[in-house]
């Protein structure tokens, strides 16, 4: 762990069992702040279940999570939110049927008056900022009202990441963003991702693709059967080498 | 121009607006001018709040992503608790608000049963609707109990000019619904679970909470609609609401609610009531074998859909500049 500062965000001896299947087998992992780590590994190897540790869908039946150095238990999504863990996935991470704007805000709409939580929305802000928000990711689109359904799969993609960033979160988990995308929007989305190295933003990359990480990430961590099995900056590594661990 | 005809597109209850002009115009000529006469206009608008409120509360759960299909036995059951215990010696106001917390227990169980056994909710209000229904009988004891003569049903029911009180009650609702839809994050909430629970959530929105919620508002409106009609009617007649539940669909689907969750609107749910009363009087008043009037309702329903399964693909095409 480099500069003797805690990391962001750091996991240790995590472990978890799906009904006899043993998903993670006492994984350690962090990423300190403004580096974007790209997790690989093939299918079944243990990222989605680390991923969903972290962002509070599953707990770890073995194992601690910190955040900053404190030890946290994130037992739902929205409280690893409120820890600042923001995760976007392959699909579902938009409502289609919805605007661009109510998109942004969705469960954290900014109210004008409210009553135990619920009520009403500050509309003229929403539009406002969902229009910067989504300039700041270098996305230009027509309207804060246009549906999210009407929207390419990249440029959902990149409203999901302006929303996180909008929100500020510590860590931005990518899961797999580029699936059942095309070759053009998938450069779009690595180009997303690009963009956040170079704001000095942290994040974790997941994906299969070797040549989008090495693109993208500063350090790489390979996970195979459970176990992480390489953890190295891009830098001192090679596609090869990853290759072989996996 | 082509910004106007995307706005058009994308509001599918508009579709149902112009729908009804056409048919009150057409109505208008083929009852030789009656449909629009004052006392005719009186019986209609008297009638469309029961109606109404049912096929809001639907409208809401449907956008929620859920159905209601036990709404028309919820809406005699409800009466039927403010009759027996208003008889029993309770007061007029408790008693409706029995009645309505019978609605809001009945609405609770659906969410309950569909949400903890992960069943389609058009299974659970099935079985509702024949529950209900079922209850509704037995504690009449077979005959319709008569309402007390003291009751105050005329905060309900008395004529003000044109309109009757329920209107009142009815837009008062309505509005409030609407501005809950559309400006408050409740609305959002509701719009987020029924078009991508997944995505909800993920953002932290409570899916299982909102979609109970929205049982029971769609269970206590179905009730207090009955109370309405009861309180006009004079008597909780046990087979009150019959093929209700049908029609609230269809209101709720003429006036551009999805079937899949997501969409839908307040105005789209009275559009789409007041269309089906429209056709209901305008058949009579035309002359036509009244037995047609569910044959009309059908064809719109299955055209509506056609037509907004229609309007959506249109309006996704129509890329305005990306």
């Amino acid at each position: 762990m480099a500069e003797g500062a805690a990391p962001i965000i750091a996991a240790k001896g995590l472990h978890k069992w799906y009904s006899g299947v043993h998903a993670l087998k006492n994984v350690d992992f962090y990423v300190t702040k403004g580096e974007i780590v790209g997790l690989v590994g093939d299918n079944g190897a243990g990222k989605t279940t680390l991923i969903k540790v972290l962002s509070g869908v599953h707990r770890p039946d073995q194992g601690q999570v910190f955040i900053e150095g404190t030890p946290v238990d994130i037992a739902t999504p929205k409280q690893a939110m409120d820890l600042g863990i923001e995760t976007i996935y392959q699909t579902n991470s938009m409502v289609p049927t919805m605007s661009i704007a109510r998109n942004l805000f969705v469960g954290r709409e900014p109210l004008t008056a409210s009553f135990f939580g619920i009520g009403l929305m500050d509309h003229a802000k929403m539009r406002d900022d969902s229009v910067k928000a989504i300039a700041d990711v270098d996305l230009h689109l027509r309207s804060p009202d246009a549906l999210v359904g009407e929207l390419s799969g990249g440029q959902r993609q990149g409203v999901a990441i302006a929303r996180a960033m909008y929100f500020k979160s510590k860590v931005l988990i990518l899961d797999e963003p580029t699936n059942h995308l095309s070759v053009k929007e998938t450069s779009k989305v690595i180009g997303f991702v690009k963009g956040l190295r170079a704001q000095g933003l942290t994040g974790i990359f997941i994906s299969h693709n070797m040549h989008h990480v090495f693109q993208s990430c500063d350090r790489v961590v390979a996970m195979a059967r459970g176990e992480v099995v390489l953890n190295k900056p891009i830098g001192d590594t090679s596609i090869d080498e990853v290759h072989g661990y996996l | 121009m082509k910004r106007l005809l995307k706005i058009y597109l994308d509001k599918p209850e508009l579709a149902g607006i112009v729908l009804l002009i056409i048919l009150i115009a057409v109505f208008q000529v083929t009852s030789r001018g009656f449909l629009l006469s004052y006392d005719n206009l009186r019986g209609v608008l008297g009638l469309l709040p029961e109606m109404g409120m049912v096929a809001m509360g639907v409208t809401i759960l449907m956008i929620a992503g859920e159905f209601d299909i036990s709404v028309g036995s919820v809406f005699a059951l409800a009466p039927m608790v403010m009759a027996i215990t208003n008889n029993m010696g309770v007061p007029f106001v408790p008693a409706v608000l029995l009645g309505l917390l019978a609605a809001a227990g009945i609405g609770a169980t659906n969410g309950m049963i569909t949400l903890r056994f992960g069943i389609p909710s058009f299974i659970t209000t099935l079985g509702m609707l024949f529950i209900a229904r079922s209850i509704t009988v037995v504690i009449s004891g077979g005959f319709p109990p008569l309402l007390s003569a003291d009751i105050p049903g005329w905060i309900f029911t008395q004529y003000i000019g044109l309109i009757r009180m329920s209107m009142f009650w009815f837009a008062g609702l309505a509005v409030i619904l609407a501005i809950t839809l559309s400006l408050m994050n409740l609305g959002n909430w509701i719009k987020a679970t029924g078009g991508q629970i997944d995505a909800a959530n993920a953002m932290g929105i409570p899916t299982s909470r909102v979609k109970m919620f929205c049982f029971v508002l769609c269970s206590m409106l179905a009730g207090f609609a009955g109370i309405v009609q009861v309180l006009r009617l004079g008597s909780p007649l046990p087979s009150l609401g019959e093929g209700l539940e049908l029609q609230a669909v269809a209101a709720a689907v003429i006036g551009g609610t999805s079937l899949f969750g997501g969409i839908g609107t307040v105005v789209g749910a009275i559009v789409g009531a007041l269309l089906i009363r429209v056709i209901d009087n305008g058949l009579v008043l035309s002359r036509v074998d009244a037995n047609w009037f569910k044959f009309a309702i059908g064809s719109l329903l299955i055209l509506a859909v056609i037509g907004n399964t229609w309007l959506r693909r249109q309006s996704r095409r129509i890329k305005l500049e990306t």
